[in-house]
């Protein structure tokens, strides 16, 4: 199990073949890429800065992906958050599952990044050519991640 | 003395990063602390307000009103998050 906070991009393929190197457990690996688009109130976001609480970020991930490996039965999992300054088209964020089935692999990478949307602590603020603004959550977040509350 | 930080859209309102305070006999909560906190008037009034979207996390775990506040804590103040 890993999690990263990073200002590089990252190789999905890369990730991916670390993930499950070496693990003839593995029969599935599910993945969700997050990449920053141009619109978002407006179509004019130019560049998006990540802001995150060192220390708690990692902690807050781990735990999620700890909650996950209980629930689910998965061989390993990661997630990668970049943070910094990003513009539209560029990737943001990897969750990646490996597990010996398709179910748990889907089921847990869809958990963790609904629980990383509203748990872990990054912020998003947009520049766009009025200025800056700091992006405000949204309540369809919390939704999606109170689904898997029990 | 606990040591306060401020994050993201919150720091920007509050104009401040970070402070070390001395916290009064009756700040014992998340609850009390946010109260004392908001007394100081001006946009701390206004941007702690009860009903405000406030986030707390004590020592780097998420905390709630009545998660306890001591000597020596880390408490971080932070609008919802907004990351992945």
């Amino acid at each position: 199990m890993g999690v990263r906070v990073q200002v590089e991009d990252f190789d999905v393929a890369r990730e991916i073949a670390q993930l499950r190197a070496g693990n003839a457990k593995v029969g599935a690996v599910a993945a969700f890429i997050g990449i920053v688009r141009d619109l978002n109130e407006a179509a004019d976001v130019r560049t998006l800065t990540l802001e995150h609480y060192p220390g708690m970020t990692e902690k807050a991930l781990a735990t999620i992906v700890a909650e996950a490996t209980q629930r689910w039965d998965i061989c390993d999992a990661l997630v990668v958050h970049r943070v910094g300054r990003l513009e539209p088209t560029d990737q943001i964020v990897l969750v990646a599952v490996a597990s010996a089935h398709r179910g748990d692999a889907f089921a847990a990478c869809e958990f963790i990044m609904d629980y990383l949307k509203t748990r872990a602590p990054f912020w998003k603020k947009e520049a766009t050519p009025a200025g800056e603004r700091w992006v405000e959550a949204r309540a369809s977040d919390d939704d999606a991640a109170a689904r898997w509350q029990r | 003395m606990i040591h306060l930080v401020y994050l993201a859209r919150l720091r920007d309102a509050l104009g401040t990063a970070a402070e070390s305070v001395d916290l009064p006999r009756e700040v014992s909560t998340v609850h009390t602390l946010l109260a004392w906190l908001a007394q100081r008037g001006g946009v701390w009034t206004q941007e702690l307000a009860p009903g405000r979207a406030v986030r707390v996390a004590v020592n780097h775990d998420v905390a709630l009103g009545d998660t306890p506040v001591r000597a020596g804590d880390e408490v971080a103040l932070f609008p919802p998050v907004t990351g992945g």
